[in-house]
């Protein structure tokens, strides 16, 4: 790695002990994975915000960093382990909330926003066409490289925590054209719509990405699709192919600036769909907890579940998963007071997948393949995919 | 070189510096940090593992690569902090976790080392900082 005058400072310590760690950090990888040098990034996304997932040690290593780091570009933070003001209501314990907000607190005195979402690009964290960004995240990191066509690897928590620090991270990877281009070429031969189905259609390519041992797909055959749609997508081809990119003909920025691939290919027809479908849906079913917002919910997607809950009762344990600011604008447009009413609530900052829930609900209804996932592997519940309005209508059941 | 002491020279790469001499053990299997090694024994508890129940604690730790969560990287950092963390790591091919556990937990590492030449039991010198490893007996 050529370092310039100023990363050969930070190695040698003038900047201090947190900036020299995350430099060693950088240039360590950039060596293993052959850059040649260092690009600056114009934002930073941080995975392992999760109390659970950090644990004391990871805790520990974030104080240590904190004591002299400050971040260089604007960074935010992946969901917690809790809703930061609501997570009584939600049912979490004072000892964890307690070590969560340790946790948020050594962030924040580095100077990271503290909003904790899955969905950076949704809440002002959100890179132009062609910059370069080190992001966690990796339903975030698909969602960047591929729908806006900015450019990242899938970071780890300290490797992001380290770009932060610096600006910086090495060079190789996603951030170079030649790593970009498509490999293996899908053929969409169904109507696939909403978000559960897009999650659906995610795992259906994720799961045979991983059977090729390839990692990026040119989708066509999709006229159109929503944001809310392709978030869902990328959660779930990033889960089940571990996808970082993706390009689909007509919809994605860089579809067209690589040859298609040609050499590899196969077709989903609705009789993948409905198999696949039927494979997210568990036996013996009987549901307790429903949750929208894997990944977070966007403002429209609390609109429509404002609509279909307005006068009516939850009879269920019912989590609407978003970004605190998204929160915020529903509070200020009268969705929230709709959805509280119902007895539905809010669990902002966290997520059904990071919230210590483990064995806590027998079932959960959800429109999000990543979360079936995490649902059954991180927290032992049986699953059900729908589209959101079969969710709330499960809910107030 | 008197008394017949075996000893042997490996090339490898650098991944963090520092020097550490202790005794070797051995894995053929990957190695999770993460949810596979318990940071308060410092023991390998992935159910099946050929080391599952044998410490790793101040030995040098050979195994060909890493897996798993990203989270393992705190682990080892954990695993330091409670003086329970391997002496030096040696892989064959090092891997992102591993890589960001040694720096964080200032372990020395080398990788690109042909594993099978090692065994359990043998002492090791590494140095991380000239990416090489010493057989010495």
């Amino acid at each position: 790695m050529k370092l310039t005058l100023e990363e050969q400072d930070m190695l040698d310590g003038k900047y201090g002990n947190a900036t020299q760690k995350s430099v060693e950090i950088l240039i360590t990888l950039g060596d293993i994975f052959d850059a040649d040098g260092m690009v600056d990034v114009h934002g930073v996304q941080i995975a392992g915000v999760s109390y659970a997932n950090l644990g004391e040690a990871g805790l520990e290593f974030l104080s240590e960093m904190a004591e002299d780091g400050k971040v260089r570009v604007l960074t935010t933070l992946n969901p917690a382990g809790m809703d930061r003001e609501n997570w009584q209501a939600l049912g979490i314990d004072e000892e964890f909330a307690k070590n969560q907000n340790r946790a948020i607190d050594a962030f924040a005195k580095m100077g990271i926003i503290t909003t904790c979402s899955c969905t950076p690009y949704l809440i002002g964290n959100s890179p132009h066409y062609g910059q370069h960004i080190a992001w966690a995240e990796s339903s975030a990191v698909c969602y960047a490289n591929s729908v806006i066509g900015a450019r990242t690897n899938r970071e780890g928590g300290p490797s992001a925590l380290a770009s932060a620090i610096t600006g910086k991270t090495p060079k190789y990877g996603y951030h170079l054209d030649e790593n970009r281009h498509g490999e293996v070429l899908v053929k969409v031969n169904a109507a696939v719509n909403g978000t559960d189905e897009f999650g659906v259609l995610g795992k259906i390519i994720g799961d045979k990405l991983v059977e090729l041992g390839k990692k990026i797909p040119y989708i066509e055959g999709i006229p159109e699709a929503t944001i809310e749609e392709l978030k869902s997508f990328c959660a779930s081809v990033a889960t089940y192919g571990g996808t970082a990119l993706f390009h689909m003909e007509g919809i994605t920025p860089e579809y067209n600036k690589y040859p298609k691939p040609v050499d590899i290919s196969f077709e989903i027809s609705q009789s993948d769909l409905n198999k696949t479908r039927s494979e997210l849906i568990d036996d013996d079913l009987e549901i307790d907890f429903v949750s929208i917002g894997c990944p977070h919910a966007s403002i429209y997607e609390i609109e429509r579940i404002a609509s279909l809950l307005k006068g009516k009762k939850v009879k269920k344990e019912f989590w609407i998963t978003t970004a605190r600011p998204t929160k915020r604008i529903a509070d200020e447009a009268g969705y929230s007071k709709i959805i509280e009413e119902a007895g539905a609530k809010f669990a902002a900052d966290t997520c059904c997948v990071v919230a210590p829930i483990k064995g806590r609900f027998k079932g959960i209804m959800v429109d999000s393949a990543k979360a079936c996932y995490y649902g059954r592997a991180k927290n032992q519940f049986k699953v059900k995919i729908g589209p959101i309005k079969e969710c709330v209508e499960e809910a107030i059941k | 070189m008197c008394g017949g002491g075996y000893k042997m020279k490996l090339e490898g790469r650098k991944i963090y510096k520092g020097t550490a001499e202790a005794e070797a053990i051995v894995t053929k299997d990957g190695i999770s940090f993460y949810g596979g090694v318990d940071p308060d024994t410092g023991k390998v508890v992935e159910v099946g593992h050929e080391l599952e129940g044998q410490s790793i604690a101040g030995k040098v730790f050979v195994f060909p690569t890493g897996k798993g969560s990203t989270v393992g990287s705190y682990t080892m950092y954990r695993m330091k902090k409670n003086n329970l963390a391997p002496a030096a790591i040696v892989n064959k091919q090092i891997d992102t976790i591993i890589a960001v556990g040694c720096i964080i937990s200032e372990i020395p590492c080398v990788d690109q080392i042909n594993t099978n030449e090692i065994k359990t039991g043998q002492r090791l010198i590494v140095n991380g900082t000239e990416g090489t490893i010493e057989i010495i007996d």
